[in-house]
């Protein structure tokens, strides 16, 4: 039985539980005198007899399927040859890769161990029957099982509807901790790839080196690839692009939000503020594609005009085009703190003489400005871990460069570059994909960390 | 230790403590002052003149870019919903299909329908005579007007030996030719040559060249064809990466909400939780990726490409969105009401369910159907696992391999085909138009639901 038609043999299960205990409570109730003698209403003696039917059975099957295919590789291994179940690790595992992919009707057999494998993938598939099989019967044994002792034991005294709300309470917890549950396996899983990356590259090359070359020779002595990780220039390249990115933001969505929460009539607030804000609900694949066929050719025949010459994925086409996206992004924020700053504020400068772009200059933005320059962090975190704009726009080529006109290439190009299409989880190439994210997870946590306690510290001060 | 502020205004007590002087003096000094008052306002307005056009020019900056990045690709894209058809006597002749048992399914499937587009174009231009000039010819017409015929001839055996004239489809160079014949700059010729020029504008001005709306275009998987590449594939691939998304994140993210604000106590792990969650929806999407990579495909061995995997990547992506907003909308309901239902006897749980949550249910499908625009429009962590593929066939379930559409826009803004760039620009209208409906839905769901106590 398939693992989907399981779960709809539980589910109906489920129902059928659901309505026995019902119908067993109001039976029970009317023995002592009606439904009135019920600790819970029925509703809750059918639901824990439901949930009894369904949770031991579905953390059986989760289990199983987990542990079932460790189970029978280990013994598809023991029925091998000894000579084969003593081969080295590796060769092993390809062996196995091979029964299963010959189990499977992937591929098929030739070379010596042809009979070996053959027989081992009728043990593989026999076993994995016989797996699903048992699992079939031993789960739903196990949820009938339990729902009639449930069932069995339901009587007016049983706090049904106490029971129930335990089993949804560790429900709801559990949910709530999913967050950092996926915070815990983003960092394993960088983590544990990084380590295994700085075993064959050091520390000290990745983050000083200056040379950046990731393709790694498949035969000796073969031109152009000699596997150099120094992640130099990729930091230098993500910096350029950031930098471009803020010069265009900052002033612009500053500016854009003071017009608007200082100057700006409501109804021109209503009607430009969302237009504002569609600029950040665009998708970065869009504005990859602008930058890419729109932005940089344009910028490559502005220039070229004046006769300089312009790479054709250059930093700025990239940078200047994060920078619109980010546009919204750095006048919501500033306009959440620059309404946050008091009016006395502003009623007592204005009430000495001074003009309202005076106020603003000397009063309201020097009182805003740790809300802006949490905001702008936020944007600069942003900025560094975008990544369809640089992938679509920026190039390949890892150039020590401050020149925007130049190509560079970005930490999460170099991420995208290395980790899309086939790969193998143990050269590393691969592995230093992970390196990068690991750096990127920290530069970014640390500023957004830094940016909202800035932010939530000055909010605090108003108040 | 005195404030140097203060002793500069120390400085200025000395010079009022100066010896008195005339009326007539302290005169001037107020007149000298409302002078250099006046002298400077000029100047004042002048800075506060500047300082609001510096704003009007920030937020009409933006408002261009905006402007500029829709005609840009609404220009670009709106081509890629119209195609040219040639018409062209096709005679279903039994001998060029090699059919000789029409009942033969296997037959109809394998026929030479190519041979027949071929003698047809032949026989519209009798004069072409060389082998290569030949083959010039039939590259007019595009592959995909085999699969045309052949449907035509699965559907009505009848049509075996017969005749008919047939509107097919051109080639995607041609189209382009076609598209911009029109253009300032000339016509795009590309690889065309002068000859296949020639019989195009003979066709173009007999009237046998017609422009019709692009069923393909929405109808098809993608394709290596331009004339023939679709968005279905990469449509239906994202409508269930997004169910999945949606089933997944929607129940997690409100009973985490629910916890959160009513359940838990304050102290230090729900605050970690708390910091966890604002910092999580900071972090950038491609580390989903590498956490998608290196858990869904390397540790549990699940295959590439799937809607599946995809759904569980962007799930955990929103998560964080759909907390924080669903956490709002609880907030929202104000105390007086889950003070009644205790009141009169609901345990903590039946408050929450028939009377809180109801409340709050506008607010939190708000906050989900922006969570949905953005993972419809997220494309960094898809490309990680594996949905870059290229997927010919139209997904029918959350096992098979596909790809979303703004991955199918990362891979079509690659060909270097002029047709692949209409139809890039096509598929962007289409993505956001998907994205302004689901936000007019939100902000309308707000307006229109939205209790405000």
């Amino acid at each position: 039985m398939t693992i989907s038609s399981l779960f709809a043999v539980i589910a109906v299960l489920m129902f059928a539980a659901y309505a026995c205990g019902y119908q067993r409570s109001i039976s029970r109730a009317t023995l002592v005198g009606g439904q009135r003698h019920l600790h819970s209403l029925p509703l809750y003696y059918g639901l824990l007899t439901s949930l009894w039917c369904a949770i031991p059975s579905v953390l059986l099957i989760g289990l199983w399927l987990a542990m079932d295919d460790m189970v029978i590789q280990h013994l598809v291994v023991q029925s091998l040859p000894l000579a084969d179940q003593n081969l080295p690790e590796a060769e092993l595992g390809l062996l196995v890769n091979s029964v299963e992919n010959y189990a499977e009707g992937v591929t098929n057999l030739s070379g010596e161990r042809a009979s070996v494998i053959a027989a081992a993938a009728e043990r593989l598939n026999e076993l994995r029957g016989l797996s699903r099989k048992a699992l079939t019967v031993v789960a739903v044994a196990m949820a009938v099982v339990v729902a009639v002792i449930i069932w069995w034991r339901i009587s007016p005294e049983v706090r049904a509807r106490n029971h129930v709300e335990r089993v949804f309470r560790v429900a709801l917890l559990l949910a709530s901790t999913f967050a950092v549950v996926t915070t815990i396996g983003i960092i394993l899983s960088v983590v544990f790839e990084s380590i295994r990356f700085f075993q064959s590259v050091p520390l000290t090359e990745f983050i000083f080196g200056t040379h950046w070359s990731p393709q790694i020779a498949l035969r000796e002595g073969q031109v152009g690839a000699s596997g150099a990780f120094g992640s130099l220039p990729l930091f230098a390249g993500t910096l350029l692009v950031s930098a471009i990115a803020m010069v265009v933001a900052v002033p612009t969505g500053l500016m854009a939000a003071i017009y608007l929460s200082e100057y700006a009539t409501k109804g021109v607030r209503n009607v430009v503020k969302p237009m504002l804000e569609v600029l950040a609900g665009i998708p970065t694949v869009v504005y990859g594609f602008f930058a890419a066929l729109t932005v940089a050719p344009a910028i490559r025949s502005g220039f070229g005009v004046i006769g300089v010459d312009v790479s054709a994925e250059s930093a700025l086409a990239a940078g200047a085009v994060m920078g619109i996206m980010i546009i919204p992004f750095v006048s919501s924020l500033s306009d959440d703190v620059i309404n946050a700053v008091p009016q006395s504020l502003r009623d007592g400068s204005l009430g000495l003489g001074a003009t309202q772009s005076e106020t603003i200059k000397r009063v309201v933005i020097p009182a805003a400005l740790p809300g802006i320059v949490g905001g702008v962090l936020l944007a600069v975190s942003r900025a560094i871990g975008e990544t369809m704009i640089v992938v679509m726009a920026a190039g390949l080529a890892a150039n020590l460069t401050a020149n925007p006109l130049e190509s560079v290439t970005t930490v999460t190009v170099q991420i995208v570059t290395l980790l899309v299409g086939d790969q193998e989880f143990d050269s590393p190439k691969t592995l230093a994909a992970f390196a990068l994210g690991l750096m990127l997870f920290i530069v970014t946590l640390t500023l957004n960390f830094i940016a909202l306690a800035i932010v939530r510290k000055y909010r605090e001060q108003y108040d | 230790m005195i404030d140097p502020k203060y002793r500069t205004d120390d400085h200025y007590d000395d010079d009022l403590s100066m010896p008195p002087s005339s009326p007539s003096s302290i005169n001037s000094t107020i007149n000298s002052t409302i002078e250099l008052v006046n002298k400077n306002l000029a100047k004042r307005y002048a800075a506060e003149k500047r300082f609001q056009v510096y704003g009007i020019l920030s937020i009409a900056f933006g408002l261009f870019c905006l402007l500029l990045l829709f005609t840009d690709i609404i220009s670009k894209g709106i081509g890629a919903f119209t195609i040219h058809y040639v018409q062209l006597e096709v005679t279903f002749d039994e001998s060029v299909l090699d059919i000789n048992d029409s009942s033969d399914a296997m037959q109809l499937a394998l026929a030479d329908y190519q041979g027949v587009v071929r003698e047809a174009l032949k026989k519209r231009f009798p004069t072409v005579t060389h082998r290569p000039e030949r083959r010039r010819l039939y590259s007019l017409v595009s592959n995909g007007a085999t699969y045309h015929l052949q449907d035509l001839v699965q559907e009505d055996l009848s049509l075996l030996g017969q005749t008919r004239t047939l509107w097919v489809l051109l080639d995607d160079d041609v189209d382009t030719y076609l598209k911009s014949r029109e253009d300032r700059s000339g016509p795009f010729i590309g690889r065309l040559k002068s000859e296949q020029i020639e019989w195009i504008e003979s066709l173009y001005k007999e009237g046998e060249i017609e422009s019709r709306f692009n069923r393909w275009f929405f109808t098809s998987g993608d394709s290596r064809e331009p004339e023939m590449a679709g968005i279905r594939g990469a449509f239906i691939g994202s409508l269930l990466t997004l169910l999945v998304t949606l089933a997944l994140s929607f129940p997690v993210g409100v009973a985490a909400a629910v916890y959160l604000e009513e359940y838990a106590p304050r102290n230090r792990w729900t605050d970690l939780i708390e910091v966890n969650i604002n910092n999580l929806a900071a972090v950038p999407s491609i580390i989903f990726g590498l956490l998608g990579v290196a858990i869904f495909i390397n540790f549990f061995s699940m295959p590439r490409s799937l809607p599946l995997v995809g759904g569980l990547v962007l799930t955990l992506m929103t998560l964080p969105t759909i907390i924080i907003s669903s956490r709002a909308a609880i907030k929202a309901v104000p105390p007086s009401i889950r003070e009644a239902a205790l009141g009169i006897g609901a345990s903590k749980m039946q408050m929450i369910l028939h009377h809180v949550l109801p409340l709050a249910m506008p607010g939190m499908l708000t906050g989900a159907i922006i969570g949905m625009a953005q993972a419809l429009g997220e494309t960094a962590p898809l490309l990680m696992i594996g949905m870059v593929a290229f997927v010919v066939d139209i997904p029918t379930g959350i096992t098979d391999p596909a790809t979303v559409l703004p991955v199918q826009i990362f891979l079509w803004a690659d060909s270097p085909e002029r047709a692949f760039t209409e139809r890039t620009s096509a598929a962007i209208m289409v993505l956001l138009a998907f994205l302004i409906i689901m936000n007019t839905l939100a902000v309308w769901l707000r307006k229109r639901l939205e209790r405000r106590w």
